[in-house]
């Protein structure tokens, strides 16, 4: 039994050092390069802007309707104001469009040389050959590479920017486009509806078993500018899938703007796994909306691990819409200085038999501030559904913050459901305790916050886990003094 | 012949919360040396080896600390661990999530960065010396401290002391919680560990750790001050007649 764990540990301290190598020595993701755009709508937002992107994309029409109807919402809901300040976004001064070149190619050798270079530093093309089964890359507003391994393709499995799909399975996409997360949902959803670029479409057909996860790797880079990409992920009928995403960006003095929909769709007897792993640079605001609709006895896994970024508010939710059908979140936030984290999940349980866990933690250093939002609703008929919330909250100094706010909407007599929730302060006696013992106070800190996190860590995947742990590690040496 | 071990403390004055609990301490403790500092409860004994690794809570108001000539005063834990101080805690803290295996290594790197030993060369050695202290190896993938029984805390207090291959060792009532045949085995990896280059600083209140490691050196702190000194014999009067005749002096 040791032997085993001897030898997973060997393997994660490899991996790490693998890691260490191929990304930059400087400051990993905050490097930037001097690319410039081919094409940029300029700054502010109207409605030339949307239908020039829109004949940039040479799109259908009902594409463009959907756009113009979307800006009109975006123009008429206010900014929501229940949240985190949001005052510092400038909405005029963002750039809503900017295109990096013509190419989007399934081969490295023929993306632009800066923008490769950048994958390459954060390791993209290697992690590709040795654990992904798919890849998209996506650089500010456009995708610029995709590939799917031959297997995958041969069994109809489909996996490009969203943009090449609409083009591509038109159909398809028109089916799911907007279904699960509507552009009248909220005012950033309307945003992402009438500027979406990029993003992901990803089909897995009836009863495929995709053994390797698939990738897309967002990279924002010129400051001022928004990202809207739009993902739509489909397991069909009796298939499994596990997508990942991650998102850098270097850091900036003006404010960014993130704002993605991701819609999932888990059909019957299907099993589908999101990893996120964002770590924005500290000027971006990311508000994303993330949906799952479940069908009659699928799962759906969300992992997600917030880093970086002003301000995020992010709550995955899962529409569990038939019997047996089940979700879990697994969340990570880590609200560094001056940050706010406003993180949380949602479970809507329609059918019965439903069942829905979400375990969030939160890590505050210095005045960051780490909330968890959360809702659960069981609806009446969803009978003998269960739901069980979990929120642990670590402050690293005296002036961290955390707040819990779970919102419970119960019609079901005959469901269950409980919270749990916890706060902690890194303590002196444990720091000194491992810096008796040599650690310097880096490592004793980023130990113990890793220990906090340890029984989300066991559920993830592991090159997952290997890339929290590098980034909170970076993130903690980084704050120099703690306690 | 390697560089002598050599701790010298000199008129050593500490505080905690604002309260002065160390007063002009002297104390010299050399490699082959083992030394036990007994005394009455409060008398300042936990404070002395907090107050040498240089827990935050406890403010030095004067006087040195140096190991091999180089002043630990002012130093961070780190620092002091590097020189080649450590202490066995009276009551190890739990760390919850943080890996036994993972935290020793880093330690041990920390420690002595010069030695190349592979991961796998690395847990055969705290393999084995689990075994020695007791413990089996189950407890490597655990959380430092977490769950753990009074008895297995100083176990693995003792592991540490051994993997880390530190010189000035400072045991913290180490025999307390200990069953005979613990204290047996404990006393045996102490034993085995002691060389000319090392010393130890025994702080207890009882003889049966010090029949089986034998001090040459009893220090009696009262309240903050080194009030007696003597051999073993001196141990043994205060565990027949306790602090009482010190006091009187």
């Amino acid at each position: 039994m040791e032997i085993q764990n001897m030898s997973k540990d060997e393997e994660i301290e490899k991996l790490l050092e693998s890691v260490k190598n191929i990304t930059s020595k400087k400051s990993d993701w905050e490097f930037k390069d001097s690319f410039k755009p081919q094409y940029t709508t300029g700054k502010g937002l109207n409605r030339k802007v949307v239908e020039e992107i829109s004949d940039i994309k040479n799109e259908p029409d009902w594409m463009r309707r959907i756009r113009l109807k979307a800006l009109e919402i975006f123009e008429a809901k206010p900014v929501p104001t229940w949240g985190p300040d949001l005052s510092g976004i400038d909405w005029e001064n963002i750039s809503y469009y900017n295109k990096p070149g013509d190419s989007n190619t399934n081969s490295w050798d023929d993306v632009p040389e800066m923008i490769k270079d950048t994958f390459q530093k954060l390791g993209i093309p290697e992690m590709e050959q040795k654990y992904l089964a798919g890849s998209v890359a996506q650089y500010e507003s456009e995708g610029v590479y995709h590939s799917l391994r031959k297997v995958w393709e041969d069994k109809g499995v489909v996996f490009m920017d969203l943009d090449s799909a609409i083009r591509e399975h038109p159909d398809l996409v028109k089916q799911y486009f907007c279904k699960a997360v509507p552009i009248t949902d909220n005012k950033f959803a309307a945003l992402n509806g009438a500027v979406w670029s990029g993003g992901s479409f990803l089909y897995v057909p009836k009863g495929v078993h995709i053994d390797m996860p698939l990738q897309t790797y967002f990279r924002m880079n010129n400051e001022g500018t928004g990202q809207f990409e739009h993902t739509i992920v489909v397991a069909d009928e009796g298939s499994s899938v596990h997508y990942i995403e991650g998102c850098t960006a270097p850091r900036w003095d003006k404010n960014s703007l993130h704002s993605a929909i991701v819609e999932i769709y888990v059909n019957k007897n299907a099993k589908a796994r999101y990893t996120s792993v964002q770590n924005w640079s500290k000027s971006v605001y990311n508000m994303p909306t993330k949906r799952a609709w479940v069908e009659e006895n699928g799962q759906m896994e969300w992992v997600g691990g917030s880093l970086g970024s002003k301000v995020t508010m992010l709550y995955p939710s899962s529409y569990l819409r038939g019997p047996h059908a089940s979700a879990s979140n697994l969340n990570i936030s880590l609200a560094g200085p001056g940050t706010v984290k406003d993180t949380g999940a949602k479970a809507l349980h329609f059918a019965p038999y439903t069942t829905s866990k979400i375990v969030a933690k939160s890590i505050s250093i210095e005045d960051g501030k780490a909330i968890y939002r959360g809702l659960l609703r069981i609806n009446k008929g969803a009978v003998e559904s269960k739901s069980h919330v979990q929120c642990d909250a670590l402050l690293i100094n005296d002036e961290s913050a955390s707040y819990t706010f779970p919102h419970d909407e119960i019609y079901e007599p005959t469901a269950t459901f409980g919270h749990e929730a916890s706060v902690g302060k890194i303590g002196t006696e444990e720091l000194t305790y491992l810096r008796s013992r040599g650690l310097s106070e880096d490592e004793a800190s980023s130990m113990i916050v890793l220990g906090f996190l340890d029984d989300v860590m066991r559920e993830i995947p592991m090159e997952f886990a290997i890339e929290m742990n590098r980034l909170i590690k970076m993130e903690m040496s980084k704050m120099g003094a703690v306690g | 012949m390697g560089i002598m071990t050599e701790l010298i403390i000199k008129n050593l004055s500490a505080r905690v919360e604002g309260k002065e609990i160390l007063r002009d301490v002297n104390l010299t403790v050399r490699g082959g040396e083992i030394h036990a500092l007994m005394g009455p409860n409060g008398a300042g004994k936990s404070t002395l080896g907090n107050v040498l690794i240089g827990h935050p809570n406890y403010e030095i108001t004067g006087g040195s600390i140096k190991l091999d000539g180089v002043e630990l005063v002012g130093k961070y834990p780190e620092e002091r661990a590097r020189a080649g101080l450590y202490l066995a805690f009276q009551s190890p803290v739990a760390i919850p999530g943080v890996k036994l295996s993972a935290f020793l290594r880093t330690a041990y790197k920390n420690l002595h960065p010069e030695e190349k030993l592979s991961v796998n060369d690395f847990y055969k050695l705290v393999s084995s010396h689990l075994k020695k202290v007791g413990l089996d190896e189950s407890f490597m993938s655990r959380s430092v401290n977490d769950g753990f029984s009074g008895g297995e805390r100083k176990r693995l207090e003792i592991l540490q002391m051994v993997i880390l291959r530190p010189k000035i060792i400072v045991l913290d009532e180490i025999d307390s919680g200990l069953d005979v045949d613990a204290l047996g085995l404990i006393s045996d990896e102490i034993l085995q560990f002691f060389n000319d280059q090392t010393a130890f600083l025994i702080v207890t209140h009882y003889q049966r750790i010090l029949k089986r490691i034998d001090p040459q050196f009893v220090h009696v702190l009262m309240n903050g001050k080194i009030a007696k000194e003597g051999d073993r014999e001196l141990a043994l009067r205060i565990e027949n007649e306790g602090y009482d005749w010190i006091r009187g002096n």
